[in-house]
């Protein structure tokens, strides 16, 4: 299983939740928009300043930051 | 006795609550037929909205609720809605969902569900749904959830009619098999966490009864409670539950039942898993997408609009083309308006005349009171006309929400988030309202940060002094010409309010706002097609008339003391000519004069006024009365040059905010001192730059 941090996933790919390493409010946060473990998350775009990312998951688009999305641990899809 | 005939006396209490952005607002609207206003972006209601309607024989009082994610508020908006859902003694709890993003809707749903009030679920924007080939089984969905679904377009009103009836059956208890306790969903955690809240159960149910509270609600959250919530619970029992010694016992005893060493943080984790895994499981049975490729098109236009090569060059030209279609627009209206409104003046004038009022009189009436206020219709009316319904199209559209992802590099860069663009766009309209719209921003430093420099971005009340002065930069005759001058200017102008805000954020978070950053998270909704003829009404009816009659109740009453201050004599000279006259050195230092200055400190009740009494002021110092639509040939009569007019310009849009603003921000922070600041910061920053420019201009011009 190759894990990787979700800043890493190219936009148009998809991939699976593993862990949050964050803590406290920044992780409740994060959970709280339905960043629970085994979610499907779709990349998006970036802003055209770089920074947040706009994230596909649980039916709705949500744009987050770097800072944020490299503390998420993500499964990358396998592309056959 | 029945219960029909029992309904004559009853009255109900309902809260309105779900996810920001689902249309809340919207079905409130169509309940209660009020016109609470809306928009499409997570965060236009901070406040409740209270409303009442009837059906039938009975009475609803509903409250509209902000949006909020989860019952684990983060916000003070999130903690308004959580604290009257669980406190706020409702007899239904009335969920809006969005049909387009059901998923993220469903968890809420089941928190609510949790807490065993009386429930009714609105499955709100079918239409949408429909268009984007999303199915969803409503009679499943009530199946799997335990209680009423109804599905409406709240929009287009359909399906109302079934909502007030399944209301009105669920307030009186007259239904439901599907809100029998048993088959109510419920999100079964796992072993250990099941252990833990059959073990706090015990001892918290008795304490759960006194206040008709759910038992194993109450028992779940002594597991991953939060600060915000013990403080609520505690203002509704009166004291401290986890205090009680049997409580703390309690709780003292989870360690047998839970993992060794399990963190509060890991708990909450494990819980609120378990309820995104139930909400994502009744979703896949209830819901079916027809159409591949969900939200296609919604994912072009973003590739556009929040794309790397087009995002930002967009999000400019329409800034561009809406400030220019509102100032080119605004130049013709206004100028008819005004010779309507000088006609009327001078007929005016000759009938009080004839009936032999003083001189006195007529200046203070007619010149002050209806000078004045005319004047500020006329010059605020037709941008207003034109601008509001501009905003409100991108606003229903989804827009701004892409402008906060634009942008929020440059906020966080800033120390502050993306909010703030929201927040600021807003101000385009008005700076009270803005300021008020910062409720959106969960953490108080950028909340702060974002009411102390909302004035930056120029208002409604400003454009009319933006687009009469910025035309006298140019001596330029052909209409579109100008217009598209004067909205260069202004366009350069707000660039510089954006970049100044950008600054001031980032200064303010090192010195007087240090702290920790948060989290930022924005959602981008789906795009919505904006209903033209309701946005006309709305814009019109709801916003442009709004802030013109604030601006007209003002500007009565300034008008009057200013008529006054121009009127009364000592020594032969009016107050108003000592005030421009001590303010003169001053004024010239800064590139401008006395009346400037005068007519900037006295039209702090609102910024519509400050052209007018610049007039007033001129006309009073002369003996020119009654000089028309040619404000241009009034001011270089009294000595404008370009360098008045552009220092002018700097001070509109930096300076202190307007006495409603003033009143906003105290309320808003609960602080004189960041009222003060708020103050001081655009009127420092004014100062400065026309200093900066009326130095260099001396030395080369």
């Amino acid at each position: 299983m190759k894990e990787k941090r979700l800043t890493e996933i190219a936009e148009g790919r998809r991939c699976v939740l593993l862990r949050i390493s964050s803590e406290g409010a920044e992780k409740r946060h994060m959970l709280e928009l339905g960043l629970t473990r085994k979610t499907a998350i779709e990349v998006l775009q970036r802003s055209p300043s770089g920074d947040p990312t706009a994230y596909f998951f649980r039916g709705a688009v949500i744009a987050i930051r770097r800072e944020n999305a490299e503390k998420i641990f993500v499964e990358p899809e396998v592309i056959e | 006795m029945s219960p029909k005939k029992d309904a004559a006396y009853k009255r109900f209490k309902i809260a309105l609550a779900g996810n920001p952005n689902v249309g809340k607002s919207t079905v409130f609207n169509a309940l209660t037929g009020l016109k609470q206003h809306t928009g499409n972006w997570p965060g236009k209601t901070v406040n409740n909205a209270f409303g009442s309607f009837y059906i039938k024989n009975a009475l609803y009082d509903i409250a509209d609720l902000p949006g909020s994610y989860s019952l684990y508020a983060d916000s003070p908006e999130e903690e308004l809605a959580r604290d009257n859902i669980l406190f706020g003694g409702n007899d239904i709890v009335l969920i809006v969902a969005d049909a387009t993003c059901l998923e993220r809707n469903l968890s809420f749903a089941l928190q609510v569900l949790e807490t065993r009030q009386k429930t009714v679920v609105c499955v709100n924007l079918l239409d949408e749904a429909e268009k984007k080939g999303i199915e969803i089984d409503l009679r499943k969905l009530e199946a799997l959830l335990g209680v009423t679904v109804v599905g409406v377009s709240a929009r287009g009103g359909r399906g109302i009619r079934e909502l007030r009836e399944t209301l009105y059956s669920v307030a009186l208890g007259e239904s439901l098999e599907h809100d029998a306790e048993l088959s109510r969903a419920a999100v079964a955690y796992d072993d250990s966490i099941e252990a833990a809240a059959k073990l706090m159960y015990g001892v918290l149910e008795p304490l759960a009864e006194t206040k008709n509270i759910c038992p194993r609600w109450l028992a779940l959250r002594s597991l991953d409670r939060d600060a915000g919530l013990t403080g609520s619970l505690s203002d509704f029992f009166g004291h401290n539950i986890f205090d009680i010694s049997d409580v703390k016992a309690a709780l003292a005893r989870l360690r047998e039942v839970l993992p060794d060493g399990e963190a509060e943080d890991e708990r909450r984790e494990r819980i609120i898993t378990a309820l995104f895994e139930h909400a994502s499981e009744i979703y896949q049975s209830a819901v079916r997408l027809k159409a591949r490729g969900y939200g296609l098109r919604d994912r072009k236009a973003d590739a556009v609009l929040t794309g790397k090569r087009y995002g930002v060059p967009v999000m400019l030209g329409l800034l561009f083309a809406v400030l220019w279609i509102t100032l080119a627009g605004s130049n013709y209206p206004s100028e008819l308006l005004s010779r309507l409104f000088l006609f009327i003046e001078e007929k005016l004038i000759g009938l009080l005349r004839g009936a032999g009022a003083s001189d006195f009189f007529i200046n203070v009436t007619v010149g002050g009171i209806y000078g004045i206020t005319t004047r500020v219709v006329a010059v605020m009316l037709p941008p207003m006309a034109i601008f509001f319904p501009l905003f409100t199209f991108l606003e229903d559209l989804g827009y701004l929400p892409r402008v906060a992802f634009n942008l929020d590099n440059f906020f966080r860069r800033a120390g502050t988030q993306g909010k703030q663009a929201l927040t600021m766009c807003m101000g385009f309209g008005c700076n009270a309202c803005g300021i008020t719209g910062t409720r959106i921003i969960e953490s108080k430093r950028e909340r702060i940060t974002a009411v102390l420099t909302n004035n930056f971005i120029p208002c409604n009340g400003r454009f009319p002094t933006l687009i009469t002065v910025s035309a006298l930069l140019f001596n330029i005759n052909s209409r579109f010409l100008s217009g598209a001058a004067s909205a260069a200017v202004v366009f350069g102008l707000v660039l510089i309010a954006v970049a100044a805000t950008f600054l001031v954020s980032k200064l303010l978070g090192r010195t007087l706002l240090k702290g920790m950053k948060s989290s930022f998270t924005l959602e981008l909704p789906p795009y919505r097609r904006p209903e033209v003829s309701k946005i006309i009404i709305r814009s019109l009816l709801d916003r442009t008339l709004f802030v013109l009659g604030r601006a007209v109740k003002t500007s009565l009453p300034a008008g009057l003391i200013i008529a006054l201050l121009a009127n009364i004599k000592i020594d032969g000279v009016c107050i108003l000519k000592y005030m421009t006259d001590f303010l003169e050195p001053a004024g010239r230092l800064f590139g401008v004069d006395g009346v400037v200055f005068s007519a900037f400190i006295l039209g702090f009740p609102a910024n519509e006024i400050v052209v007018p009494i610049m007039i007033m002021c001129y006309i009073a110092g002369s003996s020119l009365s009654g000089i028309g639509g040619a404000v241009g040939s009034l001011f270089s009569l009294n000595g404008w040059t370009p360098l008045t007019a552009l220092c002018v310009l700097i001070l509109t849009v930096f300076h202190f905010p307007c006495g409603t603003a003033c009143l906003t921000i105290k309320k808003e922070t609960g602080s004189v001192k960041w009222t003060l600041v708020a103050m001081a910061l655009p009127t420092a920053i004014g100062l400065l730059l026309c200093f900066i420019i009326a130095g260099i201009w001396r030395i080369f011009i």
